[in-house]
């Protein structure tokens, strides 16, 4: 059979027999018969349309990626902008005092600052071990049949509303935790100073609790998918060795999975930081520090939800935007930091173990 | 002769499926046996079953009798992780540990049996590295290296230190150099032909070539059941059954 290679000729895109009359057009009619593909779709040679084709997505690909920059770019500009007001009159002690006095306007958001990391970091305490316990039953232990039913259950979650969950937090776990909880905590846990003080229910403690439960999804479902990537030879390395479940667990999925499960946590940590709406429910909105978790606090995010709308004060708008500004440098810095411990876990390892 | 590993009625499933017929057999002490046939007749399989690693699969199930040293391993209360502790076994696919070093991926076995002394520990990994003859490649690097980091032929090496750091009485090799290049194969055939002094062998090959270069005994299974188990030389010039000698002139599989 005859080659059907056409030269790099320009003929398809001029009209036939303009340029080339005698060349291709009928040697392909006498190979009709040997050939089943029809000459529309073989493979020719031809390097202009392509070029274009791929010059095209090329700069779409490259605006889009572009977009995201500048849009990150525009969001920075604007805070900056906006909070040039208070940034002018604290300077650097609006990060380091503790007072937030809008009638006087005095802005100090260390309170915020505070709560924001102590909620947050409250939420992973919580949180942490519950997920990966439950990924780990769900790709080690469950039955396979049960395996899709608990990881739907999980995921549904993270389908509910932030303001349900702060409901939620305000008509059923406040108050279980003022008449149950808090007492039970006070009693045996109250030499460590973190629970004493007034039970309110709602506070510090309450809007942990809420966050930790709202973080438990995305930390379940990614590390699940971690560990259940961990390929079979590597738990059968480990049992050929003589490990038992548990330490087939640890030195070959837990091992090999832990910069997923890194990443996971840092992922549930920065929506706890960002986290709005039920905070601002349950933490009960008060800028102080106070080393009791019973106590009420505030959190960046809480703060510029729960105050935006009645700042009237060109200052105290001023000083809500950079709340806000500090509260993106946070979570620009968390992911910096997880990004690096990220990297140096899997530092020397090969590209397929990253998770 | 104390046989190393003696099989009695032994019979596997994957669910529905059988997959191992009544295979008994003798497997001599400190020899090479090597396991031949075609594709998906249960030669992996009957290595598995050895040492219960078959059964670690979902809906993999096991019957018959397995006797090493006088104990049946499948015998009631005999724990799984113990015989595995004993029998040391190399998977087709080099799987060091990629996230440990290649100084931890051989003391690994060891710190699981709560094994922790510091200067015995080097002892032993430097006895099994260079019983597996990587010592000399690996000894600058081993601490910083991770064992994913070397070539596959290495890996593989790495993995057979592994398993010889935990002092095991039997070696079971399930195609260990069908996955590497032909020099790489030919560092781990002499390997088997030096470990044979001190284990009792059982290596699992779909080349018929390498179970004639390194088997003492070479036994020939077809679709689940063992056809015979004779000398390697006897095997290969003059079977007893028809079948293995349509197998090995290549008439088959």
């Amino acid at each position: 059979m005859r080659a059907q290679i056409k030269l790099p000729v320009k003929q398809d895109s001029a009209p036939a027999g303009a340029e080339s009359p005698s060349s291709n057009g009928t040697g392909a009619a006498a190979d009709k018969p040997l050939s089943l593909v029809p000459a529309a779709f073989k493979i020719k040679f031809q390097t202009k349309n392509n070029a274009f084709a791929d010059g095209t997505f090329r700069t779409l690909v490259i605006l889009c990626a572009l977009s995201v920059m500048v849009i990150v770019g525009l969001i920075a500009f604007e805070l900056v902008r906006q909070s040039h007001l208070s940034m002018a009159k604290f300077g650097f002690k609006f990060l380091s005092t503790s007072i937030w006095d809008p009638v006087a306007e005095n802005f100090g958001a260390l309170p915020a600052i505070y709560g924001t990391l102590v909620s947050s970091l409250l939420a992973l305490v919580l949180a942490v071990p519950l997920s990966l316990g439950t990924a780990l039953f769900i790709t080690e232990i469950c039955p396979r049949r049960l395996r899709g039913i608990l990881s739907l259950l999980v995921e549904l979650l993270a389908a509910i509303p932030s303001v349900i969950y702060g409901l939620w937090g305000i008509f059923f776990l406040a108050p279980l935790l003022r008449t149950e909880g808090q007492p039970f905590l006070a009693r045996y846990f109250g030499w460590t100073g973190l629970f004493e003080g007034p039970k309110y229910g709602i506070g510090m403690l309450a809007a942990g609790i809420i966050l930790a439960i709202m973080i438990l999804p995305i930390i379940t479902s990614i590390s699940r998918e971690v560990m259940l990537a961990v390929p079979r030879q590597q738990r059968e390395a480990a049992l050929a060795l003589g490990a038992t479940r548990w330490e087939v667990l640890r030195i070959a999925v837990l091992r090999n999975a832990r910069a997923g499960i890194f990443g996971a946590i840092i992922l549930g940590l920065g929506r706890a930081i960002g986290e709005t709406m039920a905070v601002t429910m349950v933490i009960g909105n008060r800028p102080e520090i106070a080393r009791s978790l019973f106590a009420p606090g505030y959190t960046l995010a809480s703060m510029i939800a729960n105050e935006f709308s009645e700042a009237t004060s060109d200052m105290h708008l001023s000083a809500l935007v950079e709340v806000g500004l500090v509260l993106f440098a946070i979570t620009l810095i968390v992911n910096a930091i997880a990004q690096f411990m990220i990297w140096s876990i899997t530092r020397g390892m090969p590209a397929r173990n990253i998770a | 002769m104390d046989p190393g590993i003696r099989v009695q009625e032994l019979n596997a499933w994957f669910g529905g499926t059988q997959a191992l017929h009544d295979i008994g057999l003798e497997i001599p002490s400190r020899q090479v046996t090597a396991i031949i046939g075609p594709s998906g007749c249960g030669k992996s399989t009957f290595v598995r079953c050895l040492n219960r690693m078959h059964e670690t699969l979902p809906n993999a199930t096991v019957k018959g009798k397995v006797t090493i040293s006088g104990l049946d391993i499948y015998g009631k209360g005999v724990s799984p992780v113990t015989v595995r502790r004993r029998i040391g076994m190399v998977f087709q696919k080099p799987n060091p540990f990629p996230t440990m070093s290649i100084y931890d991926n051989v003391a690994a076995g060891l710190k699981l049996n709560g094994f922790s002394n510091r200067r015995q520990l080097d002892e032993v990994v430097q006895r099994s590295l260079e019983g597996a003859a990587l010592w000399d490649e690996v000894k600058d690097i081993m601490k910083k290296k991770s064992g994913a980091s070397l070539s596959g032929g290495q890996q593989q090496r790495l993995c057979i230190a592994r398993a010889l750091a935990i002092e095991p009485e039997i070696m079971l090799m399930d195609e260990p150099a069908s996955a590497l290049d032909p020099i790489s194969t030919s560092k781990i055939e002499d390997l088997i032909f030096q470990l044979k002094q001190q284990f009792t062998i059982v290596i699992v090959t779909h080349n018929m070539q390498q179970a004639a270069r390194v088997a003492d005994l070479t036994g020939f299974f077809l679709m689940g059941k063992l056809i015979e188990l004779d000398k390697t030389e006897k095997m290969f010039t003059n079977p007893s059954d028809k079948r293995t000698e349509d197998y090995i002139t290549g008439r088959f599989g």
